[in-house]
C-alpha cells in the first residue's frame, strides 16, 4: 500500500473505530465503572437507607469485629477451594476422554455432559433440594446401595449442607468448562500424541505431560472464571435456603451464607444499611483481584 | 500381545464406563422433572420414580398460583429484546477492536476486560439507587440495559474476529462499500457460527438472571419465571408437584435454543479458541 493511500485512510479507520466500540464502552462506564466507583465512595459512608454521611473507616472497623461476615467469608472460601479444583479436574479428565475421534456415541455424550448449563440456577437448585430431602431419592438411594446406614442430613448438619451445594454446583457448571477444554483440544496436533504413544509414554503421563501444559492458556481462563463465579455464589445458597425471600438463618448454622448473600441480606432484608453493605462488596473485589493475579503468577511462574 | 489387547480392553471399558456414569448423571435430574411433574409432593419427596397421574393437578395449582402468560411474556420479552442488543453491541465494538487501530485501543481493551473482575454484588446497590433515580425500578428496561454491554462477549467476538478473512474485507473495500456496510453486509453473515454461540450463552445467561431482577423487578406483574419459580421453590414446605411444572416450562425455551443452535454453537466454540 502506498504512503498517499495509508495516510488517506487513517484517520477515517480512526473516526470508524470510535464508533464501534463507542457504544459499548458508554454503557460499560455507565452500568459497571462508575457504580463500582460509587460503591468504592459509599463504602465509607455509614447511616440508613438512603441517608448517608461520611463515616470514615466506621465500616472497616465494624466489618473486622462481625461474626457474620466472618462466617461468610469462611462459606465461600469452603466453596471456592473445594469445588473449584474439584470441577475443573472432572471437566479436564472428561474432555480428554471425549477427544478420542474413535471414541462411540462421542457426541450424544459431549451433549449429554454439557446439559446441565441450559438449566437455570434457580431451577436446578430447585431440582437438587427435591432430591436431597431427608426420606427422599438420594438418601434412599445410598441406603439401597448399602453405602449408608440411615439417611445423611442434607438439610439439617452444616457439613452435609455444604457437600450438597458443592454437588449441585459441580453439576451445573462441569459441562461448561469440558466444553472450553474441548474446543481448545482440537488444536493440538494429533501426531504429538501418537509419538508419544509409540514411544511407550503411559495414557497418565501423556494427559499430565502433554494435555495439561498446552492447554494452560485455557485452564487458567476457566479458573479466573470459575473463581469469579465462586466468589460471588448467591443463587443457589438463596434457593436452597430460603434466604433470598424470607427471614431467618441461611441453612443450618448460617453454613450456606456467602458473602453475596449477606450483602443483598443487609441491602433489603436486615434494616438497609448500603454503606456497610457496599464495604463487604469491596472484600469479593479485593478478594477476586488478589486470587487472580496469584492464578496468572502460578501460571507464569510454572511455564519458566 | 494378548495382555496388551486385555489391558487395552480393560481401559477402554474403564473409559466408557466413566463417560456413561457422567453422562447419565448430566441427564437424570433432567428426567426427575419430567417425572416430578407427573407426581404429588408427597410421592416427590418419598423419591417416587415412576409417572404419576398428577400432571392436570399440578398444572391447575400452578397455572392458579401464577399468571403463566404474563410471566412468560416478561421473561420472553427480556430476554429476546436484551439478546439481540448485546449482540449488536458487543460484536460491533469486538469488530472495531480488532479492526481499527488507535493509541488508546489496548489500554481502553485491557480496562474493559478488568471489569469482568467487578463482582456484581459490588454493582447491585449502586445500580439501584442509579435506576431509582432514572424511575426505573420495577421497568424491564432497568433488567436489560446493565446486561448489553458484556465485556465476555466483546471478548469473545474479537477472538473470533481474528478468524476473520481480511481478503474480503479488502475485496470490499476496493469494490467502495463503507465501513458499516462492510460489517452488516459481509461480516455478519460470515460469522453467523460466532453469532449462534454467542446468542445461545447470551440467551441462557439472560432468561435465566435472578440477582439483579429479584433486586429490581418487585412488583408481582413485572415478575420472570426465574423469580416465581424461586419463590415457589425457597419455601420451606414447597408444593414440589407444582414447582416442576414451573421448571419444565422454564428449561423448555432454553433446550430448545440449545438444539436449534447446538452445531453452529460448537463451531462458534472452536472458532474462538484458535
Amino acid at each position: 500500500m502506498s504512503a498517499i493511500s495509508q495516510r488517506r485512510m487513517r484517520p477515517r479507520f480512526d473516526v470508524n473505530g470510535w464508533l464501534f466500540v463507542g457504544p459499548a464502552l458508554a454503557l460499560i462506564a455507565t452500568f459497571m465503572i462508575f457504580p463500582v466507583l460509587h460503591s468504592l465512595w459509599m463504602s465509607f459512608q455509614t447511616g440508613l437507607g438512603m441517608r448517608l454521611s461520611f463515616g470514615g473507616m466506621k465500616n472497616i472497623h465494624r466489618l473486622f469485629n462481625d461474626p457474620l461476615f466472618f462466617t461468610a467469608l469462611k462459606n465461600t472460601f469452603i466453596f471456592f477451594l473445594v469445588q473449584v479444583p474439584v470441577m475443573l479436574t472432572l471437566a479436564l479428565i472428561t474432555a480428554s476422554l471425549l477427544n478420542n475421534p474413535d471414541l462411540k456415541f462421542r457426541g450424544l455424550m459431549r451433549t449429554a455432559i454439557f446439559l446441565p448449563c441450559v438449566t437455570s440456577l434457580v431451577a436446578y437448585t430447585v431440582l437438587f433440594k427435591s432430591m436431597f430431602v431427608a426420606n427422599g431419592l438420594v438418601n434412599t438411594v445410598l441406603i439401597n446401595l448399602g453405602i449408608v446406614d440411615t439417611g445423611i442430613p442434607w438439610m439439617t448438619d452444616p457439613f452435609w449442607c455444604r457437600t450438597m451445594i458443592i454437588i449441585a454446583i459441580t453439576w451445573r457448571w462441569t459441562g461448561y468448562n469440558m466444553i472450553f477444554y474441548l474446543a481448545a483440544m482440537q488444536n493440538i496436533d494429533r501426531s504429538v500424541y501418537e509419538a508419544a504413544r509409540i514411544d511407550g509414554v503411559p495414557t497418565w503421563a501423556r494427559f499430565l505431560h502433554l494435555t495439561v501444559p498446552m492447554l494452560k492458556p485455557v485452564i487458567l481462563f476457566t479458573t479466573v472464571t470459575s473463581t469469579i463465579g465462586t466468589l460471588q455464589l448467591f443463587d443457589e445458597v438463596a434457593t436452597i435456603t430460603g434466604g433470598g425471600s424470607a427471614g431467618g438463618a441461611a441453612g443450618p448454622g448460617n453454613s450456606a451464607l456467602t458473602l453475596s448473600l449477606y450483602i443483598y441480606n443487609l441491602t433489603f432484608k436486615f434494616a438497609p444499611n448500603f454503606g456497610y453493605a457496599a464495604t463487604v462488596s469491596y472484600v469479593i473485589v479485593i478478594l477476586v483481584a488478589i486470587l487472580s493475579f496469584l492464578q496468572f503468577f502460578a501460571a507464569r511462574e510454572r511455564k519458566a | 500381545m494378548t495382555s496388551y489387547g486385555l489391558k487395552q480392553r480393560f481401559s477402554s471399558v474403564v473409559v466408557y464406563a466413566f463417560l456413561g456414569v457422567m453422562a447419565f448423571l448430566s441427564i437424570f435430574p433432567f428426567l426427575w422433572m419430567v417425572i416430578g411433574a407427573t407426581n404429588t409432593t408427597s410421592d416427590i419427596i418419598k423419591g417416587k420414580m415412576s409417572f404419576g397421574e398428577s400432571l392436570l393437578l399440578n398444572a391447575t395449582t400452578f397455572f392458579t398460583q401464577v399468571n403463566a402468560p404474563l410471566i412468560f411474556w416478561n421473561s420472553a420479552k427480556i430476554t429476546i429484546i436484551a439478546t439481540v442488543l448485546t449482540l449488536l453491541i458487543s460484536s460491533l465494538a469486538g469488530y472495531g477492536f480488532e479492526i481499527f487501530a488507535s493509541r488508546f485501543r489496548e489500554k481502553l481493551y485491557t480496562l474493559m476486560l478488568l471489569t469482568l473482575m467487578i463482582p456484581f454484588a459490588a454493582l447491585m446497590i449502586p445500580l439501584f439507587m442509579l435506576m431509582g433515580k432514572l424511575g426505573l425500578i420495577n421497568t424491564h428496561i432497568a433488567v436489560v440495559l446493565p446486561t448489553v454491554a458484556s465485556a465476555f462477549i466483546i471478548f469473545y467476538f474479537r477472538q473470533s474476529t481474528k478468524a476473520f478473512p481480511h481478503e474480503l474485507r479488502d475485496a470490499a473495500r476496493v469494490d467502495g462499500l463503507k465501513e458499516w456496510q462492510i460489517f452488516f453486509l459481509i461480516y455478519m453473515p460470515v460469522m453467523r457460527s460466532t453469532y449462534a454461540a454467542a446468542f445461545i450463552i447470551v440467551f441462557m445467561t439472560v432468561w435465566n438472571s435472578y440477582l439483579w431482577p429479584l433486586v429490581v423487578l418487585q412488583s408481582n406483574d413485572t415478575k420472570t419465571i426465574t423469580l416465581v419459580i424461586s419463590s415457589l421453590g425457597s419455601a420451606y414446605y414447597p408444593d414440589y408437584g407444582a414447582v416442576m411444572i414451573g421448571t419444565v416450562l422454564a428449561t423448555i425455551p432454553t433446550l430448545f435454543v440449545f438444539f436449534a443452535m447446538q452445531r453452529q454453537f460448537v463451531e462458534g466454540m472452536l472458532g474462538s479458541v484458535k
